[in-house]
């Protein structure tokens, strides 16, 4: 006979994905390291000290600032995203205790004082990068050719700056696009390498193509419009690595693939528009940042049509 | 051959679930019959039944022992012959109502009730061949047991153009329907006969999932076999969690939606589980009222297998028949685990809407916040923003719930399977469902 037992009562459904935000989160770490591979690589030491303080200070921060709040700390790995993709968008040159200060602001002002994971309006990591851009403005636009590990760094422009000049041909720079080997933020270079990593979150599902075609798209489109070339917007600055890694941060992108168009299209058009006629050689920052800021409207506005609703026409 | 099985088709929502019914060639046993059998008055959605047999009563297999004045009603019969030794009560773990229940103590020895003098089933109007479903009980097997003779009776005027029998079975672990279709194919078929009778139908379909292959196969061979194939068309599906839903199946198969609030008929359309029509076909060719089901019992137990059980068993003689469960089980669900429910204990009875016990060890889930990833949109089958109910509940705005239609969820359980935080969204959703109809209540 079945023993006397009493058996647990809980709602269903009984089964689910094997598939949890914490997985989510190392597997964006896992496809981030390849732009950190690149940044190593080409800024040597310094970049791999400013990386290893700023993920160390998000993950500190959020465990303070939960502590604080008698709140519970998991490690989910979303702080380790955090504080890597900020690290990414410095400045090779940036001293250690600034990226500090940038990624404890991301965490414990971004997202944690907004409510923590889920309820933060702006990405943090993006946030962290403005409020550094808007204290250290100077720290924050020096610019170096990639160094590898030699310590003689070369101030440069970046392909983006009017000071930018090239001497070899078109097809060189796109190469250098390509790999890397040009100046810029820690983790924006490498166009390739962040294209790989890219791929794999579209491969694993952890993103879907909506933002990072309908960004890079847009701002294709809009800089061939305004007589740029085309090509050295979409490889230069950021794009690449907001494209695949920032807008695509779910808590702070519309929750609709529709809104997703839409807000990769908006983030892609002011990303060009800023570069373009704004005071600052780069805006995928501050694109993104204002996308996050429309998100709760276009989530209002865009919804799917309920299933057995009348379609609109027919009202 | 002249081709009666269509093109596959699939659905862009929905999640598909690996691969999980060890049970699929187990044929089906029958299980001994209980000594003691707890019949529960409600087994079918809608009112409950009324006793019509007394303490000390004898009975019969197949004697009708509760009904109801009530249109939403099915009447109740004996699963077993004996003696009426009692009354009790019993917590239905669906419902979490209270409900009675008869108890009948076997005679051992399974007389059945006379069954009435042959019928010529060709000659049966559509208006008897209701009459014959109701009085056998019948409701959708399938596991909503909503009366099967309200779905036979559209309103007049209403012209039912579609029949699509379900043979999905969506539901992982669940292979009762799987085992009917191969070994009582041809009942199935007769029974759709009547059904066809009652609706005279412009197109029959058979709807099967694809990891269903032989009963694909088996189901067109008996339907060239039997000559039927004038317009029975097999519609292999894509296996994917929840393709049998009754809206989600319409929509597959002849792109149209039922309209919110509305019924299947509204758009031309009946869907029945051929697990009901076979019932029909055992109540109007044998005489046999709807008094046993096939269930399957998986999950962690000895022996899985696919049973025949007479209703009134309790799930204790169920599992023991199986073996028992294994050590480590904790949980013990009545359905699939999808939208199965748990129960508590053993005592409970096998009912007309119970497909499926599964045995199972369940870890507590910790329920962590939405990241809005989307997912649960992805999933939902009837294109609703399944967080967004979680978010209004958890700020008491059920308003806001019945805004953003609410009501068509179907609480299959697809947005929460896929939640990477482990939302039980479905709670949340039933929670609201609730608490707007008390609302209803009061204000009536």
């Amino acid at each position: 006979m079945t023993q006397e037992k009493k058996f647990l009562v809980s709602p269903g459904p009984h089964l689910w994905r094997n598939l949890s935000t914490s997985k989510i989160m190392y597997l964006v770490v896992a496809a981030l390291m390849f732009p950190v591979g690149a940044a190593i690589y080409y800024f040597g030491y310094h970049a791999l000290l400013i990386m290893a303080v700023s993920t160390a200070t998000a993950v500190l921060a959020e465990y303070g600032v939960k502590k604080l709040r008698h709140g519970e700390f998991t490690m989910d790995g979303s702080a380790i995203v955090t504080g890597l993709i900020m690290a990414l968008t410095l400045p090779p040159t940036i001293p250690w205790w600034m990226a500090a200060i940038g990624a404890a602001f991301a965490m414990a002002i971004a997202r944690e004082a907004f409510g923590g994971l889920g309820h933060n309006i702006f990405n943090p990591a993006l946030a962290g990068r403005a409020f550094l851009a808007a204290c250290f403005s100077g720290e924050m636009s020096t610019w170096v050719l990639p160094m590898h590990f030699s310590v003689d760094a070369v101030t440069a422009a970046t392909p983006l700056n009017e000071s930018f000049v090239w001497h070899a041909d078109k097809i060189s720079l796109y190469k250098d696009l390509l790999l890397g080997n040009v100046g810029g933020s820690l983790g924006e270079t490498s166009a390739l390498l962040i294209l790989i990593g890219g791929i794999m979150l579209l491969v694993l599902g952890i993103i879907n193509w909506t933002i990072p075609v309908s960004y890079i798209g847009a701002a294709a489109l809009l800089s061939f419009c305004l007589g740029q070339d085309a090509l050295l917007q979409v490889l230069a600055g950021g794009l690449m690595l907001g494209a695949f890694f920032m807008a695509t941060d779910y808590v702070t992108s519309p929750i609709t693939n529709k809104g997703r168009i839409v807000f990769g299209v908006g983030a892609g058009i002011l990303t060009v528009l800023i570069r373009c006629f704004g005071g600052m050689p780069e805006g995928v920052c501050f694109a993104i940042l204002f996308m996050n800021a429309l998100t709760p409207l276009i989530d209002r506005y865009i919804k799917p049509r309920p299933y057995g609703s009348q379609r609109k026409a027919a009202q | 051959m002249a081709g009666i099985i269509l093109k596959k088709r699939s659905t862009p929502h929905g999640v598909k679930i690996p691969e999980s019914k060890p049970t699929g060639n187990k044929p089906i046993e029958t299980l001994p019959f209980p000594k003691k059998a707890i019949v529960p008055l409600h087994q079918n959605l809608g009112v409950p039944c009324e006793p019509l047999v007394k303490k000390g009563d004898s009975v019969k297999t197949g004697e009708k022992i509760g009904d109801s004045e009530s249109y939403v009603s099915a009447p109740i019969h004996s699963p077993i012959s004996g003696e009426v030794t009692g009354f009790t009560k019993l917590i239905g773990p669906t419902t979490g109502r209270l409900t009675d229940a008869i108890i009948i103590t076997a005679d051992g020895r399974n007389t059945w009730e006379e069954p009435e003098a042959a019928k010529d089933i060709a000659a049966l109007s559509r208006d008897e061949i209701i009459a014959l479903v109701r009085e056998a009980g019948i409701v959708g097997l399938g596991g909503a047991t909503f009366p099967s003779h309200i779905k036979l009776s559209p309103p007049e005027g209403k012209k039912i153009d579609t029949l699509i029998l379900n043979g999905c079975e969506c539901e992982p672990f669940i292979t009762s329907d799987h085992r009917i279709m191969l070994e009582y194919g041809e009942k199935i078929l007769l029974g759709l006969g009547l059904s066809k009778k009652v609706f005279k139908p412009d197109r029959i379909y058979i709807a099967i999932e694809d990891n269903k292959q032989d009963a694909i196969d088996h189901m067109e061979e008996l339907v060239m076999e039997m000559g039927l194939d004038r317009n029975i068309r097999i519609v292999p599906l894509k296996s994917k969690y929840p393709m049998g839903g009754e809206k989600i199946l319409i929509k597959v198969i002849t792109g149209r939606e039922v309209p919110s609030g509305g019924l299947p008929l509204d758009v031309g359309a009946v869907v029945q589980s051929i697990s009901t029509v076979k019932a029909m076909y055992d109540a109007i060719f044998d005489g046999k009222p709807l008094i046993e089901r096939v269930v399957t019992v998986t999950g962690l137990v000895e022996r899985p297998g696919n049973l025949c059980v007479r209703f009134g068993t309790p799930l204790r003689e169920v599992i023991d028949y199986c073996g028992g469960i294994k050590k480590n089980v904790n949980e013990i669900l009545l359905g699939g685990p999808m939208m199965g429910t748990s129960c508590f204990d053993l005592d409970f009875p096998v009912t007309k809407g119970v497909n499926c016990i599964l045995a199972k060890e369940s870890t507590p889930v910790k329920e962590e916040n939405c990241i809005r990833c989307g997912r649960c949109l992805d999933a939902c089958s009837m294109d609703l923003i399944p967080t967004n109910f979680v978010k209004y509940v958890k700020n008491h705005d059920y308003a806001a719930c019945k805004k953003a239609s609410i009501a068509d969820c179907i609480e299959c359980g697809a947005c929460a399977y896929s939640c990477p935080a482990h939302i039980p969204i479905v709670e949340y959703i039933k929670i609201a469902k609730g608490e707007l109809a008390n609302k209803k209540r009061i204000k009536k």
